[in-house]
């Protein structure tokens, strides 16, 4: 009977997937496979590091972090800059005070500026916000199973571009392999060499993609490491509580249940 | 209470006869704790109890998050980040809330259809189970708003679809709309009293579920075989029960603890897999998205809101002889309501004097059908409304309305039923031998 709970349980869960099949049909997603992955998956410091070098040379030039706070670059799991590195890298943003109501340099309480172009979307939460394709038929399994999600669908926007462009109305579309309808507005953001990495990482536009692409993973769930460590510790305490629950409960039935006729 | 006979708490101390005269508080818990139960009950009947953890934990993550939440258009999607990323441990309370609700539909549908498959709606449970209809649209009262709390962009066209199906009632919808959302569209207004709405109906939950269990445990529960506890004296009803406490307890716990080991993992390994990704997008009045779709546990009903459309001749119908006034957007609002109501007339729709599926050859492959139904609708609900989904939706809102009011009916006049053993305990002994009251 636990076995049918099971079954039922899992098909409902495995249906829910479904609710998110709009769409998707004919975006190419490429599958990264990025070390925040698995139950186990960590944030990698040194990439996160490298992602906020191309995020604030490249992307921050029209899009904008507002939900960021410029402080939680020092926090451990994440970036895990030097304070003073932190502050020095608040100080190339402006800020508006709250007490005087006046513009002044930004400090690492502040948070990341808006976008300075009105239709670059914000990208707090764009690693959660765009992992809407739930592949194959809608069933989510490539989620479920292969972890693909906001962050490889942000390194194919980046790689998905084919070179053909198109004018509509006066403005510029980009071909793109990756983007629902296939064109976007965006041109292509990144070149080779584009950034020189510190660590001297080669920087071709596949690097730079998954680079940023794990941090704007970061920006949008950085407490994900010290989640699932909560869910493993409680799913394991709940694990040695749910055997001797099994135990108890055969032990006060076994005066009244014999031998299991049929 | 009456029903079973059984011990009763007797004060035996000084200060438990002091209290017991003022106010028998004691010997009403003592009372709904030691309520003699079917032995023969399985596992399906332990749903009750996760559904009362999930209101508990609903209603204490809840709280907290109030704490930090900002009901304002401004500020309600900064302070659910605000709640992810400064709350200590706020982004656990968060997920857990969020998955909460998925966890409490998954039981209540669970425990639903386990009534409908045991007949745990007839005679003489036609209260239990309407209260537990009324919890059910409480549920879904809540969720609903809850969902609009972060300020998504679900949340927001959620809202204004859902709360435009009040505007397609004929006349009085717009102002009924109106009233419901505070101004003339989804806004500040809206949001706010929605906050307060989802901070008050658990509560209303909660007293419901209280009525819920008054009423069941006036009747006795229901069992497997349908076949009700003997009554006739303490020492036969003994024979066929047992106390809730340990005997159920121990039973329903390790189940909740087994559902936990899988809720937590979903919890802090996928948080989001049953979420929609847009909802992490800040609403935009101006951008609508390309597909608005409910919440999972809303989709059978969204499904069944969106099958009658214009084109099925009953619509067509309906508004001819109605002179328009029941047009085809009111006609899905009636049915997706109406879905609901035959389910809380099902006592009075089920004409079979047996009570368990068990014993009803016909009925069990209908209810099958039933619970078939119910995933199609499930599923078909978040494809876009076009091509072969409006048939299949239709086929499939048109079957569950016909199991209602038609199927029911009928197999209780045509089916002939096969016969339940004559005791609780004959079923429990077939099944376990008799080795009954060996404790004693």
């Amino acid at each position: 009977m636990l076995r049918k709970i099971a079954i039922t349980a899992a098909s409902v869960l495995a249906l829910s997937g479904v609710a998110f099949a709009a769409g998707g049909g004919e975006q190419h997603i490429e599958d990264v496979a990025f070390s925040f992955e698995g139950p186990f998956g960590k944030y990698d410091e040194h990439q996160l590091q490298r992602g906020l070098q191309v995020y604030t040379e490249v992307c921050s030039a029209c899009h904008g972090m507002k939900f960021v706070p410029i402080r939680s670059l020092s926090d451990e799991g994440g970036p895990h800059l030097p304070e003073d590195q932190v502050r020095a890298y608040a100080k190339q943003f402006t800020a508006i005070d709250k007490e005087t109501g006046e513009e002044r340099e930004a400090t690492p309480n502040d948070f990341f500026p808006k976008s300075s172009l009105s239709n670059a979307p914000d990208l707090s939460l764009m690693a959660k916000g765009r992992a809407g394709f739930h592949g194959p038929y809608g069933t989510g399994i490539n989620q479920f199973l292969r972890g693909i999600g906001g962050p490889e669908y942000i390194v194919s926007i980046l790689t998905g571009y084919t070179g053909h462009e198109v004018e509509q109305a006066g403005t510029t579309f980009y071909e793109n392999t990756a983007f629902p309808g296939g064109l976007i507005a965006m041109n292509p953001p990144l070149s080779d060499d584009q950034v020189e990495y510190a660590d001297g990482h080669e920087a071709t536009v596949h690097h730079m993609a998954e680079d940023v692409a794990a941090f704007l993973m970061w920006a949008a769930e950085p407490k994900m490491m010290a989640r699932k460590q909560v869910g493993f510790v409680a799913a394991l305490f709940l694990g040695l509580l749910t055997v001797l629950l099994y135990l108890t409960n055969k032990r006060i039935w076994a005066p009244y249940k014999g031998k299991k006729q049929a | 209470m009456a029903g079973i006979p059984h011990d009763h708490y007797e004060p035996k101390t000084g200060f438990e006869q002091w209290l017991h005269r003022r106010l028998p508080i004691v010997s009403l818990a003592y009372d709904t704790l030691m309520i003699p139960t079917p032995k023969n009950l399985n596992w399906w009947w332990i749903w009750g109890i996760v559904l009362a953890f999930c209101l508990v934990l609903q209603i204490a993550t809840g709280i907290v998050l109030a704490m930090h939440y900002t009901p304002h258009v401004d500020k309600a999607f900064a302070s659910v980040e605000h709640i992810m990323r400064d709350v200590n441990g706020g982004y656990m309370l968060r997920y857990l809330h969020a998955n909460g609700a998925s966890l409490f539909f998954l039981a209540v549908y669970i425990h639903i259809f386990r009534g409908l498959f045991y007949g745990s709606y007839k005679s003489p449970r036609e209260i239990t189970w309407i209260v537990g209809i009324l919890i059910f649209l409480a549920m879904m009262g809540t969720a609903f708003m809850g969902y609009v709390l972060p300020w998504g962009q679900m949340s927001f066209w959620g809202a204004t679809v859902i709360t435009g199906l009040f505007g397609a009632i004929p006349g009085i919808g717009e102002p009924i709309q109106t009233w419901l959302l505070g101004g003339p569209a989804v806004d500040n207004a809206t949001l706010n009293r929605f906050f307060s709405l989802h901070y008050l109906l658990p509560f209303v939950i909660a007293a419901l579920v209280a009525v819920h269990i008054w009423a069941f445990h006036t009747t006795g529960n229901n069992n497997p075989t349908g076949v009700e506890v003997r009554r006739g004296s303490k020492a036969e009803a003994e024979k066929d029960t047992l106390p809730f406490w340990p005997y159920f307890v121990m039973k329903d716990l390790f189940a909740l603890s087994l559902i936990l080991v899988i809720f937590f993992a979903i919890v802090g390994f996928m948080p989001n897999y049953l979420g929609h990704p847009d909802n992490y997008i800040e609403a935009n009045p101006l951008a609508t998205p390309a597909h608005i779709v409910p919440e999972w546990y809303f989709l059978p009903f969204y499904a069944i809101l969106r099958a009658f459309t214009g084109d099925v001749w009953l619509v067509q119908l309906v508004q001819f002889i109605t002179f328009g006034i029941v047009d085809a957007k009111f006609f899905g609002v009636i049915a997706m309501f109406g879905s609901i109501a035959v389910m809380a007339i099902v006592p009075w729709l089920d004409t079979s004097n047996v009570r368990s599926g068990q014993y009803r050859p016909m009925f069990r492959w209908w209810f099958y059908l039933l619970i078939i139904d119910f995933v199609v609708l499930m599923w078909v609900g978040a494809q876009p409304a076009e091509g072969i989904y409006t048939w299949i939706s239709l086929i499939a809102a048109a079957y569950w309305f016909a199991y209602f009011l038609v199927i029911l009916p009928l197999l209780g006049v045509i089916e002939k039923p096969t016969t339940p053993p004559a005791t609780i305990e004959d079923d429990f002994n077939a099944h376990y031998g008799a080795k009954a009251h060996a404790a004693e």
